[in-house]
């Protein structure tokens, strides 16, 4: 009889285990970009966010890519509500409907923003750039621009480059000595794409991939790298947090925003616009830049940051100055062809 | 003792160093004062099982983990024994191919099985479900079970069943109460087997699993992809002492039996 | 089983066209391939694209990209030509031929719609073609894909080498050391066991974790060989093929010394022993007839690890570089990262041949009777 009601216990365990699952309605769930990035973002959005709403968040992190996006859409697996994308994946997962539109209405006007953050399914969330980083600690004399980056007589090392086609190609012409205002036109054509790839093949071997905007902090930290590319903000924050002394060259530098969308069917819809619209009040987004330097998109946020916390930030004009901005109408077009040929390359 | 044999030893001494120090060497490390990763430490502290246990993520992630590996031993080894005890009694046609499906999770790599299961669960809403991963780790670790509960019927005597059908009792309460407390350590050791499985699983998981579900090993993958912070030394040596406890488990079912 | 039989059919199914071109498809099927498809043809193209693409932006079905993504693998253009044809239909007014061509003059070649008809269905080798980096041509004879999207025959090789290493060098060391344990004292003997069981009860991804930690730039070892001033400066020895090989084999040894054990445990000792005393040298009595006796374990603990070793996918992809990924993540990678499930699936059916070649080979030459042993 014992033994009887053991198994039924048993049983019973196991479907009160598995049952409240099946009912549940998932939490909100923020994706953004890992590493010190999120763990500002956690200090003074999602943790405030969270307290004073009342509303769970759980977080998950990221490192781009269109097909992820694609892949939770199409398998039927999506468990994201709001993902932090950058501008090609905003127009591409727009344009197949990967996406809610955005209803700026709900956001207090889309004059809240300032305009390129302004768009059909996103609301533009940092502005920063791609940047030439190394370690002052362990290189007196830096590099200036991208083609000392493919100089590996004067810089011998292993140097890091984000893993993709995008960003990689543009680098590899204006070390070329492509002037930023042709990148694009050339990139358009086969020969600027083979003449990108053969430059890129000067220091295959010397190349390793990062994929995690943390990356290439810590190789640079570590020594594994003596220069790479890497998003501006975890330089400085690398920098102010953890006591390096990294340089940055702002030679065409490679400029972007990412944005904020919601999943389409998102059963967490009204929850995200509730973040949204906490995160959009200038106040609030105006601690971002103090703790790691990322442009805000909320206008008047700039208004309330200091002079020091502004010289850092990309949009600055001294560090604006022969940026790239990234064409997202190019890669919105040549996004999926370059990157198979690209991962061909690089998996060879 | 010969030379020979000197040579054997300490080739195997060195071999089993091999073994055992990658693991040995990296925990003490989570006890250190500093925030670096090799030696010698700093001092000692324990900040990092502080942050372990005080995280938005380590902590839920344990439990999750306890949880499935619970759910996954209890489920599994109630189909593993009622396959095997049929698999044992019935000769029927078939009954290799039905093994053979059974046990192919096995030798299936992991990623053959995560990736149709994300295709086949994500439209029955079974992805980033408890529901689903247990399912999914039920099937990972249902053939060990099988494997013991096959050894320990192979020393059970079925005549034993006749006689209790004999005396009355239908086949299921032959079964119940009869055969099924002489294979007992059998199913326990398979049901170890099965948590143990559900533990250490990262690639099902990885696939499968919503931010809410988080094991402790997808957490650690995820540290490890991310900054390798001394919380994930941490984190493994919460998993060594499961592991330990496990394998004490195992080795204690195993000697019981011997009676 | 069900959802593995299902996914791995779609290795051969042709998934991604026939839902977005279904008269299209229909209307090539009376075309001869010479010349150009008749007006039906361009009509149908205009009218599939145009319901195609309002249904992807209703439910964010990515039908047309998934489409485009396979037409493209068989005439290279088509990715960016087929979303771009249904963007500029979608306003275009009149006659169907017309807005197809001011759409797209690409259209005005036989070579897209030859694509379209070869991936109409239902059926096809063309993705199992891919996965060994062939494809059919114009003609459908079978001929090797252009070099630049050639890489899965050596994706195979590697995987292939990387297990065959592993399961090679986890046999030169474990054999030995079951050897040890399986002779050493009573005294001892359950110690060094137990040295052999603990790691194999401790988790993959803590062991893996351990290797990271060990090797990483400023990790354990580099520390140890600079302040023994054996090295001048650290040495890279993360994120390449000798980081996950030595990662394996530390994974993997247990499988190798346990069956081995076994077999040696239960050999009966007093074979060797009476050839001993009959004159045999050591060397000649170890290869004449305790090895051939502990065969079926090796055999097992080689099965055993080389299968194991075919699957990984967590070890690589953490301690391994971009060129050092096995099968197991290109699966991955197709499923989630591009979505194309196709080639995932016939990538998958590759990994499982391979296992299923091994243990069928096992099984012919060994036999399962012999095995079960831990």
């Amino acid at each position: 009889m014992l033994r009887r009601n053991l198994g039924a216990a048993l049983l019973l365990g196991t479907a009160l285990l598995a049952g409240p699952a099946l009912a549940q309605q998932r939490d909100l769930t923020i994706v953004s970009w890992g590493g010190a990035y999120q763990d500002a973002q956690r200090e003074i959005f999602f943790r405030p966010f969270q307290q004073k709403s009342g509303t769970r968040l759980l977080e998950e992190t990221w490192d781009g890519g269109v097909g992820v996006l694609r892949a939770k859409i199409q398998s039927g697996a999506n468990n994201w509500d709001l993902v932090q994308v950058e501008s090609e994946e905003l127009l591409l997962g727009c344009e197949e409907g990967l996406f809610e539109k955005m209803d700026f209405s709900a956001l207090g006007g889309a004059d809240k923003f300032i305009a390129p953050a302004v768009s059909e399914c996103g609301v533009g969330n940092i502005l920063y750039s791609f940047v030439l980083a190394y370690d002052k600690a362990r290189m007196q004399e830096g590099p200036q621009g991208w083609a000392d980056f493919f100089d590996t007589k004067k810089f011998p090392g292993k140097r890091g480059l984000r893993r993709g086609p995008k960003t990689t190609l543009e680098i590899a012409l204006l070390a070329d000595g492509v002037a930023p205002g042709d990148v694009y036109k050339l990139l358009g054509t086969p020969e600027g794409v083979d003449r990108a790839f053969r430059k890129l093949d000067s220091i295959k071997s010397d190349l390793v991939w990062w994929e995690r905007g943390s990356q290439p902090a810590q190789w640079l930290a570590s020594g594994e790298v003596v220069m790479t590319d890497a998003y501006n903000g975890r330089i400085s924050a690398a920098n102010q947090n953890d006591g390096r002394n990294f340089g940055i060259a702002w030679k065409n530098n490679l400029f972007t925003l990412d944005s904020w969308v919601i999943m389409k069917g998102s059963p967490n819809k009204a929850q995200a616009v509730a973040y949204l619209n906490y995160w959009s009040q200038p106040d609030v987004a105006a601690k971002l830049p103090p703790m790691i330097p990322y442009g805000t998109t909320v206008r008047g946020a700039d208004a309330k940051l200091t002079p020091a916390v502004l010289a850092d930030l990309p949009t600055t004009p001294a560090n604006a100055e022969g940026a790239l901005q990234i064409n997202d109408q190019f890669w919105l077009d040549n996004l999926d062809t370059l990157n198979q040929r690209f991962n061909n390359w690089v998996s060879r | 003792m010969s030379t020979s044999r000197i040579a054997l030893w300490a080739f195997g001494i060195l071999a089993l160093v091999f073994l055992l120090a990658p693991v040995v060497v990296i925990l003490p490390l989570s006890f250190s004062a500093g925030s670096f990763l090799s030696y010698p430490l700093p001092g000692l502290s324990l900040r990092w099982y502080q942050d372990f246990f005080s995280s938005d993520f380590w902590l839920p992630a344990l439990w999750n983990s306890l949880k499935l590996g619970a759910a996954t031993a209890i489920l599994a080894s109630i189909l593993g024994t009622l396959a095997a005890f049929g698999l044992w009694r019935a000769r029927f046609p078939g009954r290799q191919a039905v093994m053979a499906v059974l046990m192919a999770p096995m030798v299936v790599p992991a990623i053959v099985v995560a990736v149709p299961l994300l295709l086949f669960f994500g439209p029955l809403g079974l992805t980033n479900s408890f529901t689903g991963l247990l399912l999914a780790h039920t099937v990972l670790g249902a053939p060990f079970v099988v494997t013991t509960v096959l050894a320990a019927l192979a020393q059970f005597d079925p005549v034993q069943l006749r006689a209790a059908a004999a005396c009355g009792a239908n086949p299921a309460r032959a079964f119940w109460r009869v055969c099924l407390p002489q294979i007992t350590p059998g199913v326990a050791a398979g049901a170890v087997f099965a948590f143990a499985i559900s533990l250490d699983e990262v690639v099902v998981v990885l696939f499968l699993a919503g931010p809410g579900q988080r094991t402790l090993p997808r957490q650690m993958f995820s540290g490890l992809n991310d900054s390798i912070s001394l919380t994930v030394m941490a984190a493994a040596m919460v998993m060594v002492l499961l592991s330990c406890l496990l394998l004490l488990a195992v080795t204690l079912l195993r000697r019981g039996p011997q009676r | 089983m069900l959802p593995i039989g299902t996914f791995l059919a779609r290795a051969v199914q042709e998934t991604d066209v026939p839902p977005v071109l279904p008269r299209t498809v229909a209307a090539l099927s009376s075309w001869d391939g010479a010349g150009l498809p008749g007006d039906a043809a361009f009509a149908a193209l205009a009218d599939d694209l145009r319901e195609a693409r309002q249904r992807d932006q209703e439910t964010g079905s990515g039908a047309i990209g998934r489409a485009s993504a396979r037409l493209n693998n068989d005439w290279p253009g088509f990715r960016s030509l087929l979303p771009a044809t249904a963007r500029r239909l979608a306003t275009a007014q009149g006659d169907a031929r017309q807005a197809v061509l001011a759409a797209s003059p690409e259209w005005n070649s036989p070579a897209p719609w030859a694509a379209i008809r070869r991936a109409g269905g239902p059926v096809s080798d063309f993705h199992l073609l891919a996965v060994l980096d062939l494809k059919r041509d114009a003609g459908g004879h079978i001929a090797a894909a252009p070099p630049d999207q050639s890489i899965f025959r050596a994706v195979l090789w590697r995987t292939l080498w990387i297990s065959v290493s592993a399961t090679a060098i986890a046999l030169l060391i474990g054999y030995p050391l079951a050897w040890l344990i399986a002779t050493a004292p009573p005294r001892w003997a359950p110690w060094l066991l137990a040295g052999v069981l603990l790691p194999f009860w401790t988790s993959l991804i803590v062991r893996t974790a351990a290797w990271m930690v060990l090797l990483q730039r400023e990790g354990v070892v580099n520390a140890a060989l600079q302040s023994l001033r054996l090295t001048e400066g650290p040495l890279p020895l993360l994120f390449n093929r000798g980081a996950v090989l030595l990662a394996m084999v530390h994974i993997l040894l247990p499988f190798m010394v346990l069956p081995i054990y076994a077999s040696l445990k239960s050999l009966d000792w007093r074979l060797p022993r009476a050839a001993l005393s009959l004159g045999a040298s050591p060397a000649r009595t170890f290869f004449r007839i305790s090895l051939p006796l502990s065969l079926p374990g090796v055999g097992a603990g080689c099965l055993l690890v080389f299968i194991q070793a075919l699957g990984f996918y967590v070890t690589p992809a953490l301690l391994g570089g971009a060129n050092d990924q096995m099968l197991s993540y290109f699966v991955g990678f197709y499923a989630t990262r591009t979505v194309n499930w196709s080639m995932a699936a016939a990538l998958s059916c590759l990994l499982l041949a391979a296992v299923a070649i091994v243990v069928g080979l096992y099984a012919r030459l060994v036999g399962f009777e012999k095995t079960r042993t831990a």
